[in-house]
């Protein structure tokens, strides 16, 4: 029994279980502390992930290290069986951080920036109730990449389902409910196929060990029951993905989801998916993975060109980057498809990237939206690198890197699943699967397109002003996008006149003058920019300026990904080291 | 001939009956006063909590199960012949097959492990529902408190009988006594149409089934010329499909080829005789085709006895069940497993489609527990015997949460007049401890963490078909646990999400305006924006709680809503350990129906 696998649970669900107390302070101090909390909660438990990666033996990657092994329900065979070796510690890693970043972004400073803590929302934003699910989030999140028994994996898998259920349905826009049902309905469906598939295996052969499973490579099962339960369990495993006729949920999820939801959805819980197919689908069904494979090729490229073009249709800024996941996790699932150790490990590596940029993706996504009141590119108009100069180059950045620039962290993700193609496992179609390298370097492609066509679309350009004047007014007045626009239907003279009413604005005349007087929205807009200009370091939040650029809390909550994303794509063995010998016992390979 | 009756085995219904009787006798001779009343929900609880020691004490005790209302030795073959030869084929009872109907003389009361289960869980149960009807009670002037707990009892004492009862007689006695007094209970509330309804519904489908189980039992009866289980079992064993030494149990292909062997060796009226006792117990519990009465039965009645019917009868029907396939039957498993599969499968699904539209709180559970049903049958219908205790387990964790959703119902439809789901908007705000519960509860039908219980209850009935090889069974049952969610977490998030207006909900008990002024002002800022979030939210609650606090110091009087409160809170542990641990239930499950794999 090892403290730390247990310490990184037990930590976040204490720390829920902290704020079911009541709290007799007063409402400022209560907020600081909740502030407090959410930080010391998730940076205790990346610290502890952090612990991890230090004292994990790297010189042996493929042995499952720091194991707990304790009986827990000795009437369904389920062990507390939890560990880590090379392929789940990356993923660890980056869940802790991820979900410490979500707090930093939330919580940093006095937490009344766009899009955190303290901002008002129609209805309230209850902060206690979002830390307390974003921590249960973790709970689930980490555990199901520790746990060892397939059915602790499932429990751990299903315990992220209700609180992101919450995430989207409370804190999410306005087509939310919707959105957080159909999520929540797909995903149970494929969690459902995958506890059938799961069970299949344990019928088979009397165990639910997965390190047992994964040596044992198949023996004991049939090829015809080995096939069946890949299918059940890929099929789970697919709608988390998602794969390409799988996916319909994601779009809807990831534009409503508030900013930390879309990140956490896409960084990590897309992962729990892929995560499945490296850990129980490949190594413990190899042969139904074998007779699989080529159907699950055939649909990861499929949903590469498939997700490029869907991306080029999009105008919300939110959807093309959910849409940009489906190719990203297409070249996964053709990593994995090639049963390859080149090509899992690009799985693998492109797992990890496609954390680190699509969370950082739906950070900036999730800034633009909120200071804009809306993600919808043409009515954001161009010229962002004008209007926001910082924001709109880590738009650029992070876009880069998603398309695969050399040099990022983007690229060897796609390009050695390109390779694993070339040249999949023996017993494999070398033709089909040269025929899906080639369609994948055409999704490749495809993906520059439309990133470059949203950023000239977006960043670049002269700052047109299409976005009306008083939401910008309204963002400057402190109320929330939502409301703004509401009220922006309404009649722009409400609230005009609402922020010429309020006290200690800056600049309440030019919001009256340019509501009044629509032509000169482009000049105002650039004068407002311009000012936020200077303050986009950071200076005190909570002031009049209109459009402020990156602000302190976003720089913390950003820089870390941008480092990681540098870092991997210049060093890339920094993980395939870690990946690779997993892998190779995994696929048998020498 | 004079029988020694063994008074330990059958001291649990004798205490329940006893009371009963005592009850009876208090409310006719006590003085109406007002402490009367409670005085009597005392006396059904002390008898309740009495007959729940007695089974703790011969669950403790070791040993021999205790057996009763025996046959003498010298009396050991059928008074009457049967239609078929009795005894000379099955050779004795093999080893190792069901200990409860092993050899020695065949008895009609056992106290085994089954028995200890069911009559733990229907007394368990009925803690809860007492409770609920002493808040019932207190609050409705109209409900004679004397009748309605001595009723209470006599359903309890017949829940307690029937997992015991191990002849045919006893065992549709006791279901009768089960059945009987809940179409009283039903109607007890005076003066109210749809009681009424309820109750001349629930009577008709009763009678009905009964009638139609009787039948089905005279034809075993005449058939084999013995009613009791065991002894079925040994005469019908020469039918069996496969050996009964054999614990294996066939390849679907045999059990196919068994099947039809079958439907030429068995007598027809065998066959005829099985399907009507089935359809006598679908009716008790809810299954389809016999489930339309549960939505209107269950609104109808009073809360505390739609809780009733959905925990304890449904679990007496199951017992019955069970008992009757399982120790009775086993030998035919390849013909009544098939049968039950399907019933299962259009059980659940007719359950929670009807549940989908629901916007009733209690016909939305009505339906959700026609769908439990459903679930709880699955793995009858795979031919394992150990299937069996899936579905027991099933039951256990069942019991809880329902009970524990029926228990918050009944709360916010007295407290706050609510009887729509709609209603329930915003309730984890007024009342967080209910709201939460409920909540909890809703995710633990649903069978999602963190209501682990219901996960692991869904786990284990999904491991046992798989292992069973029911291959449709699970896909039909996977879709169906996905459509449950649905109406499930809708509830759920409407208790979450907060009352966007100032309050224009009908409120029964007047609160006072001073209350109400601070949530619609906190209720305002919020929407203008103009104070930090945190504090309307925080206010708007606040406010909240003080009228309903209010509410509270009104008629109803706290001392009504104090054992609905202890009824929520003892459903919330018990949902909470079995999360936890839910091993303390599958080690509850009784040894001779556990899975020896």
């Amino acid at each position: 029994m090892n403290w730390l696998p247990i310490a990184l649970l037990a930590v976040p669900l204490a720390g829920s279980a902290v704020l079911l107390a009541p709290l007799p302070v007063d409402a400022p101090a209560r907020g600081r502390l909740l502030r407090l909390h959410g930080l010391a909660v998730s940076g205790i438990t990346f610290l502890l992930a952090v612990v991890l990666a230090a004292g994990f033996d790297h010189a042996d990657p493929a042995r499952v290290q720091f194991t707990t092994d304790l009986a827990w329900i000795p009437g369904l065979d389920l062990r507390f069986h939890l560990g880590v070796d090379g392929i789940s510690l990356p993923l660890v890693v980056l869940t802790t951080l991820l979900t410490f970043l979500c707090f930093v972004y939330l919580c940093w400073g006095r937490s009344d920036g766009p899009g955190q803590l303290l901002r008002p929302r129609p209805g309230g934003n209850r902060p206690r109730a979002l830390v307390f699910t974003l921590l249960v989030l973790e709970v689930g999140m980490i555990g199901t990449f520790l746990a060892l028994d397939l059915l602790l994996f499932f429990v751990f898998f299903e315990i992220v389902l209700i609180p992101m259920y919450f995430v989207i349905a409370v804190w999410g826009g306005r087509a939310r409910r919707a959105a957080a049902t159909k999520f929540i309905l797909y995903t149970l469906l494929g969690s459902v196929a995958l506890l059938v598939g799961l069970l299949l295996v344990w019928a088979q052969t009397g165990t639910l060990d997965m390190v047992a499973l994964g040596g044992a490579q198949g023996t004991g099962m049939s090829r015809a029951v080995q096939i069946i339960a890949f299918l059940a369990i890929g099929i789970g495993l697919a709608v988390k993905t998602p794969m390409w006729p799988l996916h319909t949920w994601l779009p809807d999820a990831h534009t409503e989801a508030p900013t930390v939801g879309s990140v956490l959805l896409a960084g990590v819980l897309l992962k729990m998916g892929t995560y499945g197919f490296a850990r129980i689908a490949i190594p413990v069904l190899p042969d139904g993975a074998a007779a699989v494979a080529p159907w699950l090729g055939a649909l990861a490229v499929v949903g590469i060109v498939y997700g490029s073009l869907a991306c080029l249709a999009q105008r919300d800024l939110k959807r093309m980057i959910a849409y940009s996941s489906i190719g990203h996790m297409g070249f996964v699932l053709l990593g994995f498809a090639t049963l390859t150790p080149v090509g899992v490990n690009a799985a693998l590596f492109g797992n990890i990237a496609h954390g680190l940029i699509t969370g950082l993706l739906f950070f900036v996504a999730g800034a633009v939206k909120e200071r804009y009141g809306t993600a919808d590119m043409p009515t954001l108009g161009g010229g962002m690198l004008v209007r926001l100069p910082h924001l709109g180059s880590v738009l650029t950045f992070a876009c880069v890197a998603s398309l695969g620039l050399p040099g990022l962290a983007g690229f060897w993700g796609e390009m050695l699943a390109l390779l694993g193609a070339f040249d999949p496992a023996p017993g494999l179609s070398r033709p089909l699967f040269l025929t899906f390298m080639a369609v994948g370097g055409l999704g490749t492609v495809l993906t520059a397109a439309y990133f470059l066509v949203m950023l000239s679309r977006v960043t670049h350009g002269r700052p047109t002003e299409t976005v009306h004047a008083p939401l910008l007014a309204g963002v400057k007045a402190g109320v929330s996008p939502g409301d703004t626009a509401a009220e922006a239907v309404a009649g722009p003279g409400d609230t005009a006149a609402e922020a010429v009413t309020r006290p200690g604005e800056a600049v309440p005349e030019s919001a009256g003058r340019v509501s009044a007087d629509a032509v000169d929205t482009g000049t105002a807009s650039v004068r407002t920019g311009g000012r936020a200009g200077p303050g986009g370091g950071g200076t005190g939040p909570g002031g009049g300026g209109g459009l402020r650029d990156v602000r302190a809390y976003e720089v913390a909550a950003w820089a870390p990904l941008v480092g990681l994303i540098l870092l991997f794509g210049l060093w890339p063995k920094a993980l395939l080291l870690i990946t690779d010998p997993v892998v190779r016992t995994f696929v048998g390979a020498p | 001939m004079i029988q020694s009756i063994d008074l330990y085995a059958i001291a649990p219904p004798l205490i329940l009956a006893v009371a009963a009787g005592l009850v009876l006798l208090l409310d006719a001779f006590l003085p109406r006063r007002p402490y009367s009343r409670p005085l009597l929900g005392g006396v059904t609880l002390a008898g309740v909590f009495g007959a729940l020691g007695a089974v703790v004490a011969q669950a403790l005790r070791t040993g021999a199960p205790l057996r009763t209302f025996c046959v003498p030795e010298g009396m050991a073959g059928p008074s009457r012949p049967g239609l078929i030869p009795s005894g000379a084929m099955g050779g004795g009872p093999p080893a190792g097959d069901l200990p409860a109907i092993a050899a020695g003389p065949s008895c009609s009361f056992v106290v085994d492990g089954f028995t200890l289960v069911f009559a733990g869980l229907a007394l368990a149960a009925g803690i809860v529902v007492v409770l609920l009807s002493m808040a019932e009670i207190s609050s409705g002037a109209d409900v004679p408190a004397g009748e309605w707990h001595f009723l209470l009892l006599c359903v309890l004492t017949g829940a307690v009988v029937l997992p015991a009862a191990r002849d045919l007689i006893t065992l549709v006695v006791a279901l009768e006594l089960v059945s009987l007094p809940v179409f009283a209970l039903t109607a007890l509330r005076r003066y109210d149409g749809r009681a009424s309804e309820a109750a001349v519904k629930l009577f008709l489908v009763s009678v009905v089934s009964t009638a139609v189980m009787l039948f089905g039992v005279s034809l075993l009866y005449g058939v084999t010329g013995t009613v009791h289980l065991d002894r079925l079992a040994q005469d019908l064993r020469q039918y069996t499909p496969w050996s009964g030494v054999d614990p294996v149990p066939p390849a679907e292909s045999q059990a196919y080829a068994s099947s039809l062997q079958i439907s030429h060796d068995l007598p027809p009226v065998l066959t005829v005789a099985m399907v009507l006792v089935l359809a006598g117990f679908a009716f008790k519990v809810a299954a389809v085709p016999f489930h339309a009465w549960a939505a209107d039965v269950y609104q109808g009645a009073p809360v505390p006895v739609a809780a009733l019917l959905s925990v304890v009868s449904k679990a007496a029907g199951f017992a019955g069940l069970i008992l009757i396939l399982v120790a009775a039957l086993p030998a035919q498993a390849a013909l009544w497993a098939p049968i039950i599969a399907i019933v299962a499968a259009l059980t659940m699904t007719a359950g929670n489609l009807l549940a989908l539209r629901q916007r009733h709180a209690v016909r939305l559970l009505a339906w959700s527990s026609v769908a439990q049903s459903g679930y709880i049958l699955a793995p009858l219908g795979v031919q394992t015997r150990e299937a069996a205790n899936a579905s027991i387990a099933y039951l256990v964790f069942y019991a809880a949460m329902n009970l524990g959703a029926f228990a918050v119902v009944m709360l916010v439809s007295r407290r706050d007049g609510q009887e729509g789901i709609d209603g329930y908007r915003g309730l984890a705000f007024r009342s967080p401890a209910a709201g939460l519960s409920l909540v909890f509860f809703l995710i633990c039908l649903a069978g999602l963490p963190p209501g682990l219980a219901g996960l692991f209850a869904k786990i284990v009935v999904f491991r046992e078909i798989v292992g069973g090889g029911g291959a449709w069974l699970v896909a039909v049952m996977a879709v169906n646990t996905v459509i449950g969610l649905y109406y499930y977490a809708t509830w759920a998030a409407r208790i979450l999400t907060p009352v966007p207006v100032p309050v224009p909900v009908p409120v029964r008990v007047p609160a006072p305006a001073s209350a109400r002024a601070p949530a619609a002002g906190g209720t305002a800022d919020n929407v203008t924006g103009g104070v930090v979030a945190e504090d309307a939210a925080a206010g708007a609650p606040g406010a909240t709680r003080a009228a309903s606090g209010a509410a509270r110091g009104g008629p109803g009087s706290a001392a009504g809503w104090l054992p609905v409160g202890v009824a929520i809170a003892l459903s919330g542990i018990a949902a909470v350990a079995f999360s936890a641990a839910p091993q303390a239930v599958l080690d509850l499950v009784p040894g001779f129906l556990i899975a020896s794999r």
